[in-house]
């Protein structure tokens, strides 16, 4: 039986990783990560579930040691944040170019320097080019059921990559939500065994990480692109799938109030509640779209949800920095070249900045005076103390 | 299943030259070719290559010996990690590999992180029996793998890392590393007018790695290959994490002639320059003992990247080693 609790984010997450019979963790503690790590390690004190866990000495050797596992044929996991995650960039490159597929969590959080533990998501958007799949959630709720998704997602035959569940550090994995823990005989069900088609084996040796030389490198990467192509289509029905056994489901983006909307906000994360939050107060007509599968972008689809559009705007915490504006806003232009849309950005949040509904409201009447053929700035930057600079 | 199914120990014996003295478990200086314990562990020798010919390494390459003995010993139920350095390219440019036994390689710094994974995922498997061996170069151990692999022997995971050490980095070109030995010109530690070449003394990793208190620890050279595979046999058989430094020549890196290699390897040990021994649950023993201990200088003489040195600076390793020799074997 489904079971209806409250509980912090990062519990849910770990309750997906007992669900999903994980059978070895990988992980080092960093800050706003710790309580799944501690939280998966309770249970398995308790004998809640059965797995290995070992407590490696950085996030370097976290994600290596997944990889050593996951080519042995176990299903595994980890969960990192931040500096944890730009610890592990070269092993996540490695990871997908081995085709493994090695579940993560990362607690969105913003990276140094200065210092700061607090959320935003520069951390995994800068890993956009690794090879990884990444799904943004908004809640406890769909972090869990993404962790369970993203297994099937990464397992399947035709994909073999690895998944990154991005979740927003504190503002999800420390707050309490009401959430529906599967039952797991469910889960098992969705959820076949790990049957890997090449695994480390004395049976039947096989050679792992050879050299790859410019005969070759190419077709690998390309492999790799196909295999995203797959994860595009499976994502899709991996989700519906899900809900048909669990009676919810995600899509790929979310869609909210778009019917007719000529001003859409564009965002990833937990900050769609706030976005929600300020168009329900406002009764305005602007949309949402919730955009949930950023690696591999559903650029198609995406481009027709917004095809009724004539004013985006982007909030997202991330910048690249040199470039002026957020990565999500340059794909989107990307993506919807061509069209006649227009896309403002709006950089917040950065560094756990709270992102309020006044910003929102601003981002909206920006949008609303570009619509009207006012002159307004492209990128703005939410919250920002000018004063200070 | 000796390599030498069929001939007797004899006929073995005599294929070795009789300056192959076995002081290997007996400890007697008794020329090989008549101790009967060196007879046996010969003819106990696999002729399975697992470790295949053809692979692209130098003729003459000492580290190609350390992992084709090692897999000898360790025959085919065993998974195989190994870090980024001249082994793992010369053995593995798709689509062509020399392992018979399954390998992984990942990075350069974790060979030891990749076996934990390896390892823990074998246990949570229920798959029993499986021996995990981890390579890595002496750059990918006592430098940039140095945390990963303290990290995998602290946590006590079952498995054996070799450290096939060459004394520099020769896969990107002869750089310097942590062990590169006092005085050994490198390409970034060369000779020069105001230079003599590199500063530091060797990193003495065996002993950090016995100072995590783990149950096996043991030196060996590829010059003595009856002594190594012994002791790869141990690490394998002992549970809990087992470390092996293997001595290996680098006929590019060292400066040397192909057919002088092993010669080369053996003289380091004779000399003292590298010593023998084990560390068994924390009691140390001397595997071997050179019955005549030849000059440093000798041993510096025969490598073109000594070549430089001074008497001055030759002095300086000749008391290093003399320092080290009578804490090991207690005499001058």
């Amino acid at each position: 039986m489904p079971r209806r609790d409250v509980m912090h984010g990062s519990r849910a997450v770990a309750e997906a990783v007992r669900l999903c019979d994980v059978k070895v963790v990988a992980a080092y503690p960093i800050t706003p990560q710790t309580h799944i790590v501690e939280d998966i390690a309770e249970m398995l004190a308790n004998g809640e579930f059965d797995a290995e866990y070992i407590m490696v000495e950085s996030e370097h050797s976290a994600m290596s040691a997944c990889i050593g596992a996951s080519a042995t044929g176990a299903r595994t996991f980890t969960a990192t944040a931040s500096q944890g995650l730009a610890l592990m960039h070269e092993v996540l490159w490695i990871a997908s170019g081995m085709r493994l597929p090695i579940v993560m969590v990362n607690a969105n959080r913003a990276l140094s320097a200065p210092i700061n533990i607090w959320n935003d998501q520069s951390d995994s958007i800068a890993e956009r080019d690794s090879g990884w799949v990444q799904i943004y959630v908004e809640t406890a709720q769909e972090a869990l059921d993404s962790v369970i998704q993203a297994y099937r997602i990464a397992e399947h035959e035709d994909v073999l990559l690895p998944v990154m569940v991005c979740m927003d550090g504190f503002v999800l994995t420390h707050t309490v939500e009401p959430v529906e823990v599967p039952d797991k005989e469910q889960v098992a069900e969705y959820l076949p065994e790990l049957r890997l088609p090449h695994v480390l084996d004395p049976e039947k040796p096989v050679t792992m990480g050879a050299l790859g030389d410019p005969n070759y490198y190419m077709e690998c990467r390309k492999q790799q692109e196909i295999a995203m192509e797959h994860a595009l289509r499976h994502a899709e029905q991996a989700d519906e799938e899900f809900r048909g056994i669990f009676g919810r489901g995600y899509g790929l983006f979310e869609e909210y109030n778009m019917q007719d909307a000529e001003v859409v906000l564009v965002t990833m994360g937990s900050v769609a509640g706030t976005v929600k939050e300020t168009i329900d107060m406002l009764g305005a007509d602007v949309g949402l779209l919730r955009l949930r599968l950023f690696r591999p972008f559903p650029k198609e689809a995406v481009r027709r949800a917004l095809s009724e559009a004539k004013v985006v705007n982007v909030i997202e915490k991330d910048v690249s920095v040199g470039f002026g504006e957020g990565a999500l806003m340059t794909e989107l232009k990307s993506v919807l070249y061509g069209s006649d849309v227009r896309v403002l950005g709006t950089v917040a949040g950065l560094g756990g900045r709270d992102i309020t509904t006044e910003h929102v409201r601003q981002a909206i009447e920006r949008a609303e005076r570009a619509l009207r053929g006012e002159k307004v700035e492209e990128v703005a930057w939410a919250g920002l103390k000018e004063e200070a600079l | 299943m000796g390599r030498f199914e069929g001939g007797s120990a004899v006929k073995v014996a005599a294929d070795i030259p009789s300056y192959v003295r076995c002081r290997h478990v007996c400890g007697a200086s008794l020329a090989a070719t008549r101790c009967f314990k060196f007879r046996k562990l010969v003819k106990e020798v696999s002729d399975e290559e697992l470790f295949a010919s053809g692979h692209r390494g130098c003729a003459g390459c000492g580290c190609t010996v350390a992992m084709r003995l090692a897999l000898k010993v360790a025959g085919r139920n065993v998974i195989v990690t190994h870090a980024t350095g001249c082994m793992e390219v010369i053995s593995s440019p798709y689509p062509e590999t020399a392992w018979r036994v399954p390998w992984i390689h990942v990075a350069f710094e974790n060979s030891a992180a990749v076996a934990s994974g390896v390892e823990a995922a074998l246990r949570a498997l229920g798959k029993k029996g499986i021996k995990v061996i981890a390579f890595g170069g002496d750059g990918g151990t006592v430098d940039i793998g140095f945390q990963a692999l303290s990290g995998a022997l602290e946590r006590g995971h079952d498995f054996v890392y070799i450290c096939y050490d060459n004394e520099a980095y020769m896969n990107t070109g002869i750089q310097r590393s942590g062990a590169t030995p006092y005085g050994a010109a490198t390409t970034t530690s060369p000779a020069g007018r105001v230079s003599f070449g590199n500063r530091t003394f060797k990193k003495d990793m065996p002993r950090i790695a016995a100072a995590h208190g783990i149950p096996y620890v043991a030196t060996a050279s590829v010059a003595f290959p009856l002594d190594y595979m012994e002791k790869v046999r141990k690490a394998l058989s002992i549970e809990g994490p087992a470390y092996v430094h293997v001595h290996a020549s680098c006929t590019p890196g060292w400066g040397i002639a192909s057919e002088k290699s092993i010669e080369v390897a053996r003289l380091a040990v004779d000399s003292g320059m590298w010593i023998l021994y084990e560390i068994e649950h924390g009691k140390a023993r001397v595997t071997y003992k050179p019955t005549v201990k030849r000059p440093v200088k000798e041993y510096l003489r025969m490598q073109k990247r000594f070549r430089h040195l001074s008497d001055e600076h030759i002095a300086v390793l000749q008391r290093y080693v003399d320092e080290r020799w009578k804490e090991v074997f207690g005499e001058d």
